[in-house]
């Protein structure tokens, strides 16, 4: 048994990844989409914890989400996964439950 | 749209709720209730007088199976079931004795 | 009747500065009428709206926190309350207003509805759920 978990808030603005960290169990997913995309940044305040907490959980952006910000995939966190919008249908699939962290 | 009270103008929603809470009154009630094609008597006042005793502790209108298990506890179950709140309510208590106790559309009333 | 489904909503803004927490407490009360099993959690400014002595009357908003008390008659008795988020606020269960339910099965017995659990046992309970709604 697992959860999707999808963030769309900047963790810059609000405290909805880190909460949301801090519930996911081991082998759960998480989904970072719309402004939450930011959160998947590499080199910032935030890098180091998001980066500890996602050797237990598998941390995704919404690849469309980010290039309309002009994010380059390159400057994301190592092992961090960009997924297109069938890719987001298929984790919603895999997982026993989709939960959002508004 | 309004209701005619001793003189007073009391406004409605075209539905027949009233639009501001503070303006209910026994007389008013007498008078919603005619409009419902409903007599009141000391069964249904029972009724919409427990509607505002509840609306005023909670701040919401019960749904009906609150209402009837409510009525049930304290009234026991000769009138604590739907037949008898639909005998005299017709069109149902939360769209009659919510309106008639002057009280807010039920939130997803059934 | 299909088969009974937990149902958690998950509460994280305070009261009055969105709509979230009114949405939430009207689709709680209208979800009742579905029979499931439900269960409320209430995480970080979430934990805001079960503080007791809210009083509206200067905002012109509508004070819905004595609703949450009606909800026992609602079938929903389950509300959990983060402890880590009430003390990152500095709230204790004593900043929190009563909410009880009177159990069926034990001779309409009152009881508290609202548990007080760690992190870790939200995280638990958020795992549990069969559908997650967020507000």
């Amino acid at each position: 048994m697992s959860t999707l978990h999808t963030v769309n808030k900047s963790p810059f603005a609000t405290q909805a990844l880190i909460s949301c960290l801090n519930h996911a169990k081991a082998g759960d997913a998480i989904l970072m989409i719309e402004d939450g995309v930011y959160g998947g940044l590499g080199g910032t305040g935030l890098t180091e914890i998001i980066a500890e907490f996602g050797k237990n959980v598998s941390l995704y952006v919404l690849s469309p989400d980010l290039a309309a910000r002009g994010v380059d995939a390159g400057r994301l966190i190592g092992g961090i996964e960009g997924v297109d919008y069938s890719g987001f249908v298929d984790l919603v699939a895999k997982h026993d439950r989709t939960q959002a962290w508004l | 749209m309004a209701y005619q009270v001793n003189g007073q103008t009391v406004e409605h929603d075209e539905e027949g709720y009233i639009t501001n809470l503070g303006d209910w009154s026994k007389e008013l009630a007498e008078v919603i209730a005619e409009a419902e094609e409903i007599e009141m008597d000391d069964e249904r006042w029972e009724v919409v007088n427990f509607l505002r005793e509840y609306y005023d502790e909670y701040q919401i209108a019960p749904a009906v199976r609150v209402l009837i298990k409510a009525l049930k506890k304290s009234m026991g179950p000769e009138k604590g079931n739907n037949k008898y709140m639909y005998e005299l309510f017709p069109y149902g208590p939360a769209k009659q004795a919510c309106k008639i106790a002057g009280l807010p559309k039920p939130t997803g009333c059934v | 009747m299909s088969e009974v489904k937990k149902f958690l909503y998950v509460n994280r803004k305070a009261p009055y500065g969105t709509i979230y927490a009114l949405e939430s407490l009207e689709v709680v009360l209208i979800g009742a009428a579905f029979e499931q099993d439900v269960r409320l959690a209430f995480v970080d400014d979430g934990v805001f709206q079960l503080t007791k002595g809210q009083s509206t009357d200067g905002i012109g908003v509508k004070n819905f926190s004595p609703t949450f008390r009606a909800l026992g008659d609602y079938d929903v008795n389950k509300l959990y309350v983060e402890r880590e988020s009430l003390e990152e606020r500095g709230l204790s269960e004593d900043d929190l207003q009563e909410i009880t339910y009177e159990d069926e099965d034990d001779d309409w017995e009152e009881k508290p509805s609202i548990h007080i659990i760690s992190r870790a046992e939200m995280a638990d309970v958020m795992a549990d759920a069969d559908v997650v709604l967020s507000f």
